[in-house]
């Protein structure tokens, strides 16, 4: 573990160096994250300035109180991960170990929710493309809508599932020792990671679930 | 210190919550035009409270907020460039017979 501790790899000068490169590298990484789900939230906008009544109606089809339940879990989760940040920075290993996996566990949870609410939606026959039964007059903006909720949850749920990955590749390392509080970066930026798919979804329950309850 | 920074990451836990109830309530109540805005701006609240606390970028460097606050600057462009667009094409009747 000592080698661990002292390895700064030799194009940095020293650990804070080497710590803010791995820390500006991720946030890099996530700006461009935030142009690709950018592009999406632009055009639900656009979509929904274009047709403000059939996606009222549309989104009068989601379970509140489902995608309520998953922003607690899903801030629960982000809670989990910082203070398992905390523990390797203070090297309480197992504040790290247990919370990395409450994380995973939590994740996992938030998973399991957004599955029964497509559920509902294959139920429901509101699935564009494979199972959609809407009619009327606003049937097809309303069918955007829901492509663009299928869009905007699947990719969300697919950077939930990587993220989870990622989470567990780093509780294997944690457990054999891999981190000390002089190095522990990769718990670090999976944090910066874990973090921004939570804020993704802070902007998708207004926008998705909220907007909407009230109006034409 | 340790334990004033659980204390700190569990006050900004309770503080998300708080705002995650408070946006779901307000949803039931017609603001009209208005649910919008209190419905963004919680959100942009929750936001800010996860990147500066969670992230910790209120400890990082000047480089990196470039990069943070320059992700959200280009989403805004993209937004509003976009906007100005969507919004504005019924305002003059050009090509319009």
């Amino acid at each position: 573990m000592a080698d661990h501790a002292a390895a700064v790899a030799h194009q940095f000068d020293d650990a804070e160096q080497q710590r803010g490169a791995a820390e500006l590298g991720m946030w890099i990484f996530l700006a461009t994250e935030v142009m690709f789900f950018g592009g999406m939230f632009t055009a639900f906008t656009a979509y929904r300035w274009l047709y403000p009544a059939a996606f009222a109606h549309a989104s009068r089809h989601l379970d509140v109180l489902l995608g309520g339940t998953n922003t607690v879990v899903l801030i629960g989760s982000s809670l989990t991960m910082v203070l398992a940040v905390h523990g390797a920075r203070v090297g309480h290993r197992r504040m790290l170990l247990v919370c990395l996996a409450l994380t995973m566990c939590l994740g996992s949870v938030f998973l399991g929710i957004k599955a029964i609410e497509w559920g509902h939606k294959w139920e429901d026959g509101l699935v564009p493309g494979l199972r959609f039964t809407l009619t009327g007059a606003d049937a097809g903006p309303q069918e955007l809508f829901f492509f663009l909720y299928f869009a905007m949850t699947g990719v969300h749920a697919l950077h939930l599932i990587i993220g989870i990955g990622v989470v567990g590749v780093i509780l294997a390392l944690a457990w054999r020792g891999h981190y000390t509080p002089a190095y522990h970066n990769p718990v670090e930026v999976t944090g910066l990671y874990w973090h921004f798919v939570d804020i993704v979804w802070i902007f998708l329950l207004p926008m998705l679930y909220l907007i909407g309850r009230h109006g034409p | 210190m340790a334990h004033s920074g659980v204390r700190l990451y569990v006050a900004v836990f309770a503080a998300l919550i708080v705002l995650t109830v408070a946006t779901v309530a307000v949803s039931y109540v017609d603001l009209g035009p208005a649910s919008v805005v209190v419905a963004l701006a919680i959100a942009f609240t929750k936001a800010v409270l996860v990147v500066l606390f969670f992230m910790h970028l209120r400890e990082s460097s000047g480089l990196t907020w470039v990069v943070a606050g320059g992700g959200f600057f280009w989403l805004a462009i993209l937004i509003a460039l976009t906007m100005s667009d969507v919004v504005t094409r019924g305002w003059l009747p050009v090509g319009v017979k």
